[in-house]
C-alpha cells in the first residue's frame, strides 16, 4: 500500500460557562502535549494560544455550559463546524456547579450580586451541551482526568473504542487499596453512585467522593439517601451532597428534590 | 533416626515471634501481614513483628466497621481483612504487554510481573479455603494462568487459626473454618493464658523448613487442650450461618423470584461484594494505544458481573436490571460455582457483608430464597 500523507486532524477547544479548569488539564498534560501536539493540529484554543484558525474542526472539545442566550446560538455552530463533539468536564456534560442556580431566580441573584444588573443577559437555566446539540462523546468529572483525555483522544485518532468506565468510584477505591470511609468511618460518601475516572482520590485522604464524575451506569441514589440518613445526615446535608458540580445530572438532580427539606 | 527429623509441630513464646521474620527474611521472603490503615486492618508489606496490629479489637456488622483498642495484646485479632489475598495473587491490574511499532515491525514485549517470594503471614483458614478455589480455578484445568501460578508457586502461606469469628463471618457454615486443617505451609494457634504464645503446624516441607530454624519448644498436652478448647469456643461465637443443605436446588428455584427486585432497592450495584470476594476472579482485558499510534498495550483488570459492560454483547447488555446482576453473583457463589468448580465459590469469610456500603447480607439473602423455595415447595404439596 502506498503510505499517504494525510493532513493531520484538526482540533478545536471551545468555552462556554466554565472555570477552564478542563481546559487547563490539557495543558498540564506536559510531554504527553508534546504527543498531541504532534499527532493533531491544534488550530482553535483561544487558552493556549493567539493563533486562532478556522474551522471545520476533525474534534471540538467543549468545555463548560450554557447561560446565555449568545452561547445557545455558538455552540451550533460550532457543532455545524466539527465532525466529532467531544463535551469535557462537568460543566459541559450536566451544568455544573453554576446549575445551582437553576433552582433560584436567576433575574433576582442578578439584581442582588451586581451593582448594574441592567448588563447582565443570561438564560433562566444553566445547562448542558447535550441539551442543546448532539454530543458525540463525553468525558465527566471536575475538572476532567488527564488520563481519560488522552485515551478519548486516542482512540478517537485511531479509530477505536475507548476506554472509559461507567461502573462507579468503588471500583477504583477497592483497585487502589483503600479502606471504605463509609463503612470503617461512617463519613457520607458517593462513591457508590458516582462514575469512575478520577482514581478514588477523596476516599485515599480520608474523605467521602463529592460526586464530581456525575452519576453511574445505574446509579441508586435512593438508597444512598436513605443511607446517608441512616449515618445521621440532615435533609438539607443530603440534599447539598446531591447539589454539587454535577447537581443537573438527571439522577442527582432526582435525588437532590426527593429529599424532604423541612 | 527420629530426632534429626525436622520438628513438625513447636510452642514459640510471644516475646520470640519476630524470630519467625527473621527466619522468613533470610529465606528470601517479603513478608504481608495484618497491619493498620486508615482505621482497619489491612494486609500489606511487614517489615518487623512491631507493625503487626497487636491490641485492636474489629467490630462487623452489615455495611458497617470500626476498629477500637483493647487492652489485651493479641496479636491476630481481625478476621478476614476488607482486600483479599488475591490483590497478591491476582493483582487488581496488570499490563500483560506492549506492542511498539518501529518503521514497519512491530515489537511484541511481554510484561509479566516480576514475582516476588512471599509469605503470607495470618491467613485465616477461610481464606486458605479461597485461595485453594482460586488455585483450582487458575492452575487446576487446561487453561491456566501463568501469572497466578507463578506468583502463587513463590508463596509461604502461614494460617493463624480463627478464635474469635466477627459478626459478619459464616465459614462455620461454609465448611471452611474456624480451624484450619490443610492447605497451609505453618499453621499458628494464639493461646494467650497463662503465657501469650503460638502453637505452629507445619504442614509442608517449606513450613518445617521454617519451623526448624524457631526457637520452638515440643508441645505440651496443656498447649494442645488450650488450642481445643479455643477451636470449641470459636465454635460457638457464630452469629451468622447459611443452611447449606439443598442450597444450590433451592437458588436455582428462584430464578424469577420477585426477590431479586426487592434486592435491587437496596443494592447500588457499585461492586463492592465482588471486589472484596477472595474467589472472585472475573477480569476484562482492555486495549489501548498512545496517541502517537506507535504503542499498543494490553492492560487485565478486575471486573465486576455487577457492571453494565460486563454482560454487554452485540445489541446491548444482557443483565441491564440491577436485580439480575444481583441474581448472577448470588447464585454463582452458591450455586452455579458447584456445577462450574466442584466448590462453593462462597466460603463465609463475611466481606461483603461487612463491606457493602448498603449492608446486604448474603446470609440474610440466602436464608429468604431458601424459605421462598421451601414455602413454595409446601404450597405445591398441599
Amino acid at each position: 500500500m502506498k503510505s499517504e500523507k494525510r493532513a493531520k486532524p484538526k482540533i478545536g477547544v471551545f468555552k462556554f460557562a466554565s472555570c477552564d479548569g478542563c481546559q487547563l488539564t490539557l495543558l498540564d498534560a506536559e510531554e504527553d502535549l508534546l504527543a498531541v501536539a504532534q499527532a493533531v493540529e491544534i488550530a482553535y484554543f483561544p487558552e493556549a494560544s493567539r493563533r486562532m484558525r478556522k474551522g471545520p474542526f476533525d474534534i471540538a472539545l467543549v468545555e463548560g455550559s450554557i447561560t446565555t442566550h449568545h452561547d445557545a446560538q455558538r455552540i451550533h455552530q460550532i457543532r455545524r463546524a466539527s465532525k466529532l463533539l467531544v463535551t469535557i468536564g462537568a460543566c459541559a456534560t450536566s451544568g455544573g456547579i453554576q446549575a445551582l442556580r437553576n433552582w433560584q431566580d436567576a433575574g433576582e441573584m442578578a439584581r442582588v450580586v451586581y451593582a448594574r444588573p441592567s448588563y447582565i443577559s443570561t438564560l433562566k437555566l444553566s445547562t448542558p451541551i447535550a441539551e442543546h446539540v448532539e454530543v458525540d462523546y463525553e468525558l465527566r468529572g471536575c475538572p476532567i482526568q488527564k488520563g481519560q483525555l488522552l485515551e478519548l483522544l486516542s482512540a478517537l485518532l485511531a479509530g477505536r473504542k475507548p476506554n472509559v468506565p461507567t461502573y462507579s468510584v468503588c471500583v477504583e477505591c477497592k483497585r487502589r487499596g483503600s479502606v471504605c470511609v463509609m463503612v470503617a468511618q461512617g463519613i457520607p460518601c458517593l462513591g457508590p453512585v458516582t462514575q469512575a475516572g478520577c482514581g478514588a482520590i477523596c476516599p485515599a485522604y480520608n474523605r467521602g467522593c463529592y460526586g464530581c464524575f456525575g452519576p453511574m451506569e445505574s446509579p441508586n441514589t435512593t438508597a444512598l439517601s436513605d443511607h446517608f440518613r441512616i449515618l445521621g445526615q440532615t435533609p438539607t446535608q443530603i440534599q447539598h451532597a446531591w447539589r454539587g458540580m454535577n447537581a443537573w445530572a438527571w439522577e442527582f438532580r432526582k435525588a437532590s428534590e426527593e429529599v424532604k427539606v423541612p | 533416626m527420629r530426632a534429626s527429623s525436622p520438628p513438625r509441630e513447636g510452642v514459640l513464646p510471644r516475646s520470640r515471634l519476630s524470630a519467625l521474620f527473621q527466619a522468613l527474611q533470610e529465606w528470601g521472603y517479603e513478608i504481608i501481614g495484618p497491619q493498620i490503615r486508615d482505621q482497619a486492618i489491612v494486609y500489606d508489606v511487614l517489615d518487623r513483628a512491631e507493625d503487626l496490629a497487636a491490641g485492636y479489637r474489629e467490630e462487623h456488622a452489615p455495611g458497617r466497621y470500626r476498629l477500637t483498642p483493647r487492652a489485651q495484646q493479641k496479636v491476630f485479632a481481625s478476621t478476614a481483612s476488607i482486600h483479599a489475598w488475591k490483590r497478591f495473587l491476582y493483582p487488581p491490574e496488570i499490563k500483560l504487554y506492549q506492542i511498539s511499532l518501529n518503521s514497519s515491525q512491530a515489537q511484541i514485549e511481554s510484561l509479566a510481573t516480576p514475582v516476588r517470594k512471599r509469605a503470607f503471614l495470618g491467613v485465616r483458614p477461610c481464606d486458605l479455603h479461597a485461595i485453594a478455589v482460586q488455585d483450582r480455578i487458575f492452575t487446576g484445568g487446561v487453561y491456566r494462568d501463568p501469572y497466578y501460578e507463578a506468583n502463587r508457586a513463590a508463596t509461604l502461606l502461614i494460617a493463624v487459626n480463627c478464635d474469635e469469628p466477627g459478626a459478619t463471618c459464616f465459614c462455620g457454615s461454609m465448611g471452611s473454618g474456624p480451624s484450619a486443617t490443610h492447605g497451609f505451609d505453618l499453621l499458628l494457634t494464639e493461646i494467650l493464658e497463662p503465657e501469650h504464645r503460638f502453637l505452629i503446624e507445619s504442614g509442608s516441607a517449606a513450613g518445617e523448613a521454617i519451623l526448624s530454624r524457631l526457637p520452638v519448644t515440643p508441645p505440651q498436652e496443656e498447649d494442645r487442650t488450650a488450642a481445643q478448647d479455643l477451636h470449641r469456643q470459636a465454635c460457638q461465637k457464630f452469629q451468622r450461618f447459611v443452611d447449606t443443605n439443598e442450597l444450590r436446588e433451592l437458588m436455582y428455584a428462584q430464578a424469577e423470584s420477585e426477590h431479586w427486585e426487592k434486592v435491587a432497592r437496596r443494592c447500588f450495584a457499585c461492586a463492592n461484594c465482588t471486589q472484596v470476594c477472595p474467589t472472585c476472579f472475573c477480569v476484562n482485558f482492555e486495549d489501548s494505544s498512545d496517541v502517537s499510534g506507535a504503542t499498543a498495550q494490553r492492560w487485565r483488570r478486575w471486573d465486576s458481573c455487577f457492571h453494565l459492560s460486563f454482560s454487554y454483547i452485540h445489541g446491548g447488555s444482557v443483565r441491564t436490571s440491577v436485580g439480575a446482576r444481583y441474581r448472577q453473583w448470588i447464585t454463582h457463589k452458591l450455586a452455579s460455582w458447584w456445577d462450574q468448580f466442584g466448590t462453593s465459590g462462597c466460603v463465609g469469610c463475611g466481606r461483603c457483608v461487612t463491606w457493602c456500603p448498603a449492608a446486604i447480607d448474603i446470609t440474610a439473602e440466602a436464608k429468604a430464597l431458601g424459605t421462598l423455595t421451601r414455602s413454595e415447595r409446601a404450597h405445591a404439596s398441599t
